[in-house]
């Protein structure tokens, strides 16, 4: 495997019946990169992270993702990669130090690590005072912030983050992305999905899907070039709406 | 008559212990064919606003109407008057397309033939579709059809609570199409969204953060109000970009903004002041601009101010 790449795939598909959800996607992530991945809501996004996650076999092509196979090194990968969504993130019952204490373990990390690293975590997000209180009582824009320190917790090479900042306040986004960005220059690659399309802007590269295929892969301002356009929200409307499938 | 009057409505969660302030002194008015937007992110109150102007939910104080009925003597005839549209999809999902329809046109005494020229922009383009159950629907024809059974009894208040939450952009853009559309045939709409970019869309727009109405004016009304210097600023670092101008003394706020970094600053500072200071610290690219406040730099600057 190529050791630049995070992520590799070669015509990766999956259909579903005669649904071809993802059409022979080919791209490459290098390591450390910050990674877009937008489309409309159906284009396939979803099922071609599944794929890249491990949980969900190809129908046909080839990817690998931190230099394992997706077909045969599912497990491979999910101890290697990092995994947030807005929706689920953290339990809600625990506390926050809990929260840590039990991402750690599940990845098989020492309990010395655990100890070292929920503390810097604790520093880092500033919730000293907070590590023993639920984090159902936390605020939404700390709880995401905590979700993605989470997510990354046992040092992975690749964290995947779906929507993770839909619906929150602006100045909580930002500080979301400071985060992103931290991560970034410590070598891990960031696959990350929005609807925000000034966030598009903060990746190295991004691409566009449509229908179950790319239509669009480059650096924001090499796309808005190409397309001849003012901002990526207009060059996502130019692709997105060539689009025949209805959505989701 | 107002369409819609909240005056100081307050409504907390939670036992002794724990309690969330959802919504604190929250006042404001409608007029009659607004297409009014309340902005804020999750957790703001939106959808607790909503609930209690749609008699779902009672307030713990304050008082509010709709179309001059009170929503607790009246809250039958409000019951009768108002469409509204959850965030959650709240349609019968073994029905098919026509029977849902055709079921809240009847529950309101109505029928479809009556109100067809009210929904048939948004209804005929799923009609191709209406023996399909609603649950076998795709996102985006789901929300056209739950917008039709909102509308089937002619409201005169429309209620629509996060409609484009979790939506494409390409959907959004025609979703408030669709909006302005019912706007011309007189409606009255209250949309809560969290993208701030949508309060340009609005007539008139309330901003409301943790519970609190930071504030209300029309989207030109509250850009003009932003009231410092702001500059869009970029170079070939970025991430250094935003450090190194947290460091400068002209800056108020600096926060990233799309393909540039926002610069608010204390007060009228030289473009060229700006650059010599960037490129003091080893910028490469640099670009400095002149540029206008956005609803969401409004936005940032009342949530740090409040």
């Amino acid at each position: 495997m190529n050791t630049e790449s995070a992520i590799i795939t070669e015509n990766l598909t999956k259909r579903f019946d005669s649904f071809t959800a993802v059409d022979a996607l080919s791209f490459e992530v290098k390591k450390g990169e910050i990674f877009g991945f937008l489309g409309a809501n159906g284009a396939g996004k979803t099922t071609a992270m599944r794929m890249l996650c491990g949980l969900s076999k190809p129908t046909s092509g080839k990817a690998s993702v931190a230099g394992f196979d997706v077909y045969k090194q599912t497990e491979d990968i999910k101890r290697n990669i990092g995994y947030m969504s807005q929706k689920f993130s953290l339990y809600e019952d625990l506390t926050v130090k809990e929260n840590m204490q039990f991402y750690g373990g599940i990845y098989g990390k020492s309990d010395a690590f655990i100890k070292d690293k929920t503390a810097f975590v604790l520093n880092q997000l500033h919730l000293e005072q907070e590590a023993k209180k639920l984090v159902k009582s936390l605020p939404l824009g700390w709880k995401q912030k905590l979700a993605f320190s989470v997510a990354i917790f046992h040092e992975p090479g690749i964290v995947f983050l779906d929507e993770p900042t839909g619906g929150v306040d602006p100045v909580t986004r930002r500080e979301f992305w400071n985060l992103i960005y931290q991560a970034a220059e410590q070598g891990i690659t960031v696959f990350v999905t929005t609807h925000y399309m000034d966030e598009a802007e903060y990746c190295n590269r991004v691409s566009i899907m449509v229908d179950g295929k790319i239509e669009a892969l480059d650096t924001p301002s090499g796309l808005k070039k190409t397309f001849e356009a003012e901002s990526i929200d207009e060059v996502f409307l130019k692709l997105a709406r060539k689009a025949i499938r209805t959505a989701d | 008559m107002k369409a819609v009057t909240a005056e100081h409505l307050m409504k907390s969660y939670g036992g002794k212990k724990a309690v969330t302030k959802a919504l604190n002194d929250v006042s404001f008015e409608v007029e009659q064919g607004e297409l009014y937007g309340i902005i804020g992110p999750d957790g703001a109150g939106k959808t607790s606003l909503f609930r209690i102007l749609t008699t779902l939910l009672l307030a713990d104080s304050g008082n509010a109407t709709v179309d001059g009925f009170d929503v607790i003597k009246d809250f039958k005839s409000i019951r009768k008057h108002v469409g509204y549209m959850p965030g959650r999809f709240s349609l019968y999902q073994d029905l098919t397309v026509a029977e849902n329809l055709e079921f809240f046109a009847t529950i309101f005494e109505t029928s479809i033939e009556e109100n067809y020229d009210l929904i048939k922009d948004i209804y005929s383009q799923i009609e191709p579709f209406k023996d399909r159950k609603a649950g076998k629907l795709s996102g985006g024809m789901k929300q056209k059809l739950a917008l039709s059974c909102a509308l089937i009894h002619r409201p005169s208040v429309l209620f629509l609570d996060e409609p484009t939450t979790g939506v494409d952009a390409v959907s959004r853009k025609e979703f408030w199409d669709m909006l302005k559309g019912l706007k011309q045939q007189g409606i009255t709409i209250l949309v809560s969204t969290p993208y701030m970019d949508e309060a340009s869309l609005c007539d008139k727009v309330a901003l409301l953060q943790n519970g609190n109405i930071l504030s209300i004016d029309t989207p030109g009304g509250i850009v003009a109000n932003f009231g410092k210097p702001l500059l869009a600023v970029r170079s070939a670092k970025m991430f250094n970009l935003l450090n190194d101008l947290k460091a400068f003394e002209a800056t108020e706020d600096v926060y990233a903004f799309g393909e540039y970094h926002h610069l608010v600053l204390k007060e009228n500072t030289a473009k060229e002041i700006v650059h010599r200071f960037i490129d003091s610290k080893g910028h490469q690219d640099v670009e400095v601009l002149a540029t206008s406040p956005t609803i969401e730099d409004c936005f940032i600057s009342l949530m740090k101010a409040s």
